[in-house]
């Protein structure tokens, strides 16, 4: 029997441990040290329409129990993916989310239609990216915006939609209830937070972006905060993420009303980690004599 | 995990390490190196300096904290290793040209070695800022070695006559370095260097633009044609 299995949106998931987008790639790198077929789910390298070749200067930058990153979604674009990389995440035995981001909503909706040629189970659609139209602002950090992409990618996919909440927010959950209004199936949530770190040395901005994301432990107690807020707003289904290294990270998330998680930066500091996180699940419903689903929401 | 068998300064802020290992490592790779739990965040990435026998030699310079932790383990510790990682060098020349720059340096032993089993003819240039290092080591496989201590060592540079040069430094060097074979028939090779999170191409932390698109220096590298990324 299978103590770790859950379902998520009709889906059924190995495990509730997937792999965080742009921390796993499309699975290939990560294959050489284990099976990835063992995951709950892949949560692929973010995609935009249009290829990225992502941000100059310093990319990752390590911080007290966390780290911040400007990578820039550097992606293949939605169409060499349609084309190149599906041959290999087709044969992956695990659940497929794909992650979309954009700069506009044109952007998002042709992307959304490009991938309704693949099949995969869940696209994961990324808001909190720049959006250049309205100088600057974020897709996810106001309810109207967010409740606008949402419905109009809801509008063309065939797939199953999921929105990854960005937590720059005020009221995550005034955000998270407007995605689900306009027809969100289901929120992951947090992606990294806005923050920054700066060379003393030389007194200038460590990225060139000057801003960066951060995550790893550091965030995991607002994090998990967030996704409680959340999953107590929303009847929806919700992915949990944010700084989670341990197996123990994992039981807080479900309990505080994740039915799944994101796990990556843990991948950086061990590409073993997710077998070992599920690993640690498996011991924890064995001493317990629990399956992990009794566990989730109950906080 | 591998066991330390010795761990000892050899210069200002440079340390020795060697490491119970038997992997069949190529000059030029590099191992992601971890010897805490969860903090720092990231495992630092070395570059092979040396094998001998069942042991790895790394040779690394104390700059944040990784490395200080790194240069406070004793023999009998563990470490962890990852790797090797990347490309590593092509060994088909026959006379070669090796330019090293500071802790660059380190990795240029096993590949002079590597390359002298092949039979080839070598010249080696190395700059330090304030002491030298490894001058011995390299001086058992090179044919001649010019060494030289708070200048440039590009201003050093007369043997321009090579089949293959392999350039490991700051980046400002090697680009000076590159220039000066740009007009020769040598192939350039550069190792770069880039901050990693997870070193086996996961995250595109340390990726690079090249004339093909960019590329991760952690395994599409970190050994490149200077040509490549050194072309703007």
């Amino acid at each position: 029997m299978n103590r770790l299995s859950v379902d998520f949106l009709g889906i059924n998931f190995k495990n509730p441990i997937v792999a965080a987008s742009g921390t796993f790639s499309f699975g290939k790198e990560f294959a050489e040290f284990y099976d990835i077929n063992m995951l709950g789910g892949i949560s692929f390298k973010g995609l935009t329409l249009n290829k990225k070749e992502g941000n100059e200067g310093i990319r990752v930058w390590e911080c007290e129990s966390g780290m911040m990153n400007s990578i820039g979604l550097e992606n293949p674009g939605v169409e060499e993916f349609v084309e190149k990389y599906t041959d290999y995440t087709q044969n992956i035995d695990t659940v497929k989310i794909v992650n979309m981001g954009g700069n506009n909503l044109q952007e998002y909706i042709k992307g959304a239609e490009l991938l309704n040629k693949v099949d995969f189970d869940i696209l994961e659609l990324n808001i909190s990216c720049p959006n250049v139209k309205s100088g600057g602002m974020l897709f996810g950090v106001c309810e109207e915006s967010a409740y606008e992409v949402t419905k109009a990618v809801k509008n063309i996919t065939r797939h199953k939609l999921m929105v990854k909440l960005t937590p720059n927010v005020t009221d995550i959950a005034s955000i998270a209830k407007a995605c689900e209004e306009a027809g969100a199936d289901a929120l992951s949530l947090v992606n990294t937070f806005q923050a920054m770190a700066i060379d003393v040395l030389h007194k200038k901005p460590i990225f060139d972006n000057i801003y960066a994301g951060l995550s790893g432990a550091c965030i995991k107690p607002i994090a998990l905060r967030m996704v409680h807020q959340t999953a107590k707003a929303v009847k929806i289904p919700v992915m949990g993420m944010g700084g989670i290294y341990t197996g123990t990270d994992v039981l807080e998330f479900l309990m505080a009303g994740a039915s799944c998680v994101q796990v990556g930066t843990a991948n950086f500091i061990n590409p073993l980690a997710l077998k070992n996180i599920i690993k640690e699940l498996e011991a924890y419903c064995e001493k317990e004599n629990i399956n992990i689903k009794d566990i989730i929401n109950i906080i | 995990m591998a066991v330390i068998i010795q761990n000892t300064q050899i210069a200002k802020n440079i340390y020795k390490m060697r490491v119970c290992c038997g992997d069949d490592a190529k000059a030029g790779q590099f191992y992601m190196l971890r010897a805490w739990a969860n903090n720092p965040t990231f495992s630092r990435p070395i570059s092979i300096c040396d094998r001998d026998g069942d042991e790895i030699i790394f040779v690394y310079e104390v700059k944040g904290k990784g490395t200080k932790i790194f240069s406070s383990l004793k023999s009998g510790d563990n470490i962890e290793l990852l790797g090797p990682r990347g490309n590593g060098h092509e060994l088909s020349a026959k006379k070669c040209v090796l330019i090293g720059g500071g802790v660059g340096i380190a990795p240029l032993v096993y590949l002079a070695k590597q390359l002298k089993s092949h039979g080839a003819e070598i010249t080696a240039y190395l700059g330090y800022t304030n002491e030298a290092f490894l001058t011995e080591d390299i001086s058992k496989y090179a044919d001649k070695v010019i060494e030289n201590i708070g200048g440039y060592i590009t201003d050093y540079i007369d043997e321009l006559d090579a089949d293959s040069v392999y350039i490991c430094g700051p980046e400002i060097m090697m680009k000076k370095a590159y220039e000066l074979y740009k007009y020769t028939n040598a192939k350039v090779y550069a190792s770069m260097e880039r901050r990693m999170a997870c070193g086996i191409g996961g995250c595109l932390g340390c990726n690079i633009k090249t004339k093909n698109g960019n590329k991760k220096v952690c395994s599409d590298g970190p050994v490149f044609k200077a040509e490549d990324v050194f072309y703007e």
